[in-house]
């Protein structure tokens, strides 16, 4: 029996009718599936949920917009649960793109859903800063001058949201929504590790970086989103508490909507490699069995 | 359809430039249809507003030193507001990208306002997204000029950006503002602080190596570079060598030690069988962790030869391994199947306006489809 060439392009076909029917019956529709938390996505919520109000906290944002479709939708839900905590939050990047991913962050949530908070007090954007482990070394003995002022041009020692913050350790709490290096893994190695029990840190990761991030959980990192699925977890969480029982608003739905179209690509995924295996075992039998008939044939 | 008949499985045929005609024209053609359809499709709307900061004097903060200076900070203003005192005033336009559905209100109630208006750099800008989107997707069908193109300018403008984000986040703030920092408040960045003389030598320092990593450009002096690759790996192995013992030698072994009966929180209060199994999971999760440990690491000694009981044991340790590889590879397709949601996304949503899911244009593309309908069946109606 031997191999016919199949054409991949079906395959690609077959991904993106996977991918794209769910994303215009979700969108058509606005309904999504539903979502259980895992143990990990749970202790990043209830980590954050049980820090007082005004406690300052530190959002690193290390992605850029290649890697947005699977962090954006966390990050949006990291800064809407905070704000609604009224933590006061510093948004710092050590990507050259994270101060603009920040920035829209701040945007998209802050400045149209909690108007109330001023910026400088209730939450500063800090910009990037290049140097990646250094610059953690460094936030870690002088936070002053790792970001000596913030994106906007202000001096840190004229913002109010810094005052009482001299070193990295003063801020309980490390958000760290990472794509890649320098990402979650070197917050957790250069600085959460060297002060546990004074710091903690929660993550958001990209689905290639989620594995290596794992290990750490639940003693070196207390909560993990990973991939959009965590995203989609933490998403429902926040949601159940801020919203109750009304539909929150589309922007706070992104992580759920990106499920359907996974689900699909995965069942898709699974009958491939199912339908692989087949065909592999089913040419190794026609083989041997060609074999052991030219064998006795001779 | 085909040019080239496919003799290896992982070649595709390469489709014909009347195929490429074709498909380009069928998108053409219901780009035609779907522009017809309700509002149309791929527009960006803004609206315009002035802005004004002027320089105020904020005096000191409550219990700061007597004899502390008030500052001089830009302050937001009235966009109409006309300095008395001589203070410098700066003003530009704000443009802020809108709903359509904004703009749909301002026209009905004031038919050819001009507060929101479309914007084309950012309407083409839209297009020139999704134009580039197509054109990578297109090269899953076959390679063709058009994912070249894409391919190029997304290297060159990475290439470009790197190069200024380089100049502008580093050499002008970390050297420049050590070594001339007069030049660079005046210049570009006026919150920039003096360095002291410690941090002056080491930019000095770090300007030689620099320097020295660019002779690999040249034919001579090459060798010069070895010492400034010399310094980065001594620094990096000496930043990374700390670190990791301390997070993923130490820490890891330490939370690999675990008890073998497991005592989860609150199984104090618990009775019977549900005592039991609330025991037995996290204590076979424990068993799992340390036998998965101890038979991976048996699979990476090489000392002894993997036969009998330690060659069953690395055997474990590749099954273990497997799994894992199989577990990182199912978060890689979820990774890529949300990047690619994301951009399917983008081009349903942003562009083609098929689904509306956060409500910017309030007319769904059903409705549009049957006021288009409505209006053609009138129209039909009335050149009867």
């Amino acid at each position: 029996m031997s191999a016919r060439p199949f054409d991949r392009r079906w395959i690609f076909l077959m991904m993106a009718i996977a991918v794209a029917v769910p994303i215009l019956v979700i969108g058509l529709t606005g309904r999504t599936f539903p979502e259980t938390p895992t143990p990990a996505a749970r202790a990043a919520f209830d980590a954050i949920e049980k820090l007082p109000e005004g406690t300052p906290i530190l959002l690193t944002f290390d992605f850029d917009p290649a890697s947005a479709g699977e962090l954006q939708p966390m990050a949006t839900s990291f800064v809407r649960h905070c704000a609604a905590k009224r933590l006061k939050m510093v948004f710092i990047s050590l990507w050259p793109l994270g101060g603009a991913m920040a920035d829209s962050a701040i945007k998209r949530v802050i400045e149209s859903d909690f108007p109330n908070l001023v910026y400088g007090t209730d939450y500063v954007s800090m910009g990037f800063q290049a140097g990646n482990e250094a610059v953690m070394k460094l936030l870690l003995t002088d936070f002053a001058r790792a970001f000596p002022s913030d994106s906007r041009g202000t001096p840190a020692s004229q913002l109010p949201a810094l005052q009482g913050i001299s070193r990295a350790t003063d801020f309980p709490m490390v958000i760290a929504v990472s794509a890649g290096y320098p990402g979650a893994k070197e917050w957790i190695q250069y600085v959460i590790s060297a002060n546990l029990g004074t710091m903690e840190i929660v993550t958001g990761s990209t689905g290639v970086q989620a594995p290596q991030l794992y290990p750490y959980f639940p003693r070196q990192m207390t909560g993990i989103l990973g991939a959009i699925k965590g995203a989609a977890e933490y998403e429902a969480l926040v949601n159940a508490k801020l919203d109750g029982d009304r539909v929150p608003p589309a922007k706070y739905l992104e992580a759920q909507r990106r499920m359907g179209p996974q689900l699909f690509a995965h069942l898709l995924m699974v009958g491939l490699i199912i339908a692989g295996n087949v065909i592999y075992f089913r040419q190794r039998g026609a083989a041997r069995r060609g074999t052991a008939t030219a064998g006795g044939a001779a | 359809m085909s040019t080239m008949q496919a003799t290896d499985p992982t070649l595709v045929p390469q489709p014909s430039r009347r195929t490429w005609a074709i498909i380009v024209g069928v998108i053409v053609a219901l780009l035609v249809v779907r522009g017809l359809i309700g509002n149309g499709f791929g527009k960006v709307y803004v609206t315009e507003r002035d802005v004004a900061m002027q320089k105020v004097s904020v005096p000191p903060a409550a219990g700061a030193p007597a004899d502390a200076d008030a500052k001089l900070q830009w302050a937001q203003v009235d966009a109409g507001t006309t300095p008395a005192d001589g203070a410098p005033v700066v003003r530009w336009t704000r443009v802020d990208t809108v709903p359509p559905k904004v703009f749909y209100a301002a026209e009905k109630a004031d038919p050819g306002q001009t507060a929101v208006r479309l914007s084309w750099p950012r309407t083409v800008g839209l297009w020139v997204a999704a134009f580039f989107t197509l054109a990578i997707f297109s090269f899953l069908y076959a390679d063709n000029p058009a994912y070249k193109f894409a391919e190029a300018v997304v290297v060159g403008v990475s290439a470009g950006y790197w190069m200024v984000v380089g100049f502008w986040d580093t050499i002008v703030p970390k050297l420049g503002g050590a070594l001339a920092p007069g030049l660079v408040k005046l210049w570009v960045q006026p919150s920039i602080e003096p360095v002291g003389s410690a941090d002056q030598v080491a930019m000095w320092l770090a300007l030689v190596l620099g320097a020295m990593l660019l002779t690999r450009l040249g034919s001579k002096g090459a060798w010069l570079s070895g010492w400034t690759l010399a310094f980065i790996i001594g620094v990096t192995a000496g930043l990374k060598l700390v670190s990791h013992i301390e997070s993923d030698l130490l820490a890891q072994t330490a939370a690999t030690v675990r008890s073998v009966v497991a005592e989860p929180p609150g199984v104090d209060e618990l009775t019977g069988a549900e005592r039991f199994f609330t025991i037995l999971w996290p204590s076979l999760a424990n068993a799992l962790i340390v036998i998965g440990v101890l038979c991976c690491l048996t699979y990476f000694f090489f000392s002894v030869d993997h036969k009998g009981v330690v060659g069953r044991v690395a055997r474990t340790g590749i099954w273990y391994l497997m799994i894992t590889f199989g577990a990182a590879f199912g978060f890689t397709v979820m990774g890529r199947i949300a990047l690619l949601a994301a951009r399917v996304e983008f081009l349903f949503n942003d562009w083609l306006w098929l689904i509306d899911p956060a409500g910017n244009r309030a007319v769904p593309i059903v409705n549009g489809i049957v006021e288009t309908a409505a209006a053609s069946a009138g129209l039909l109606g009335a050149l009867r």
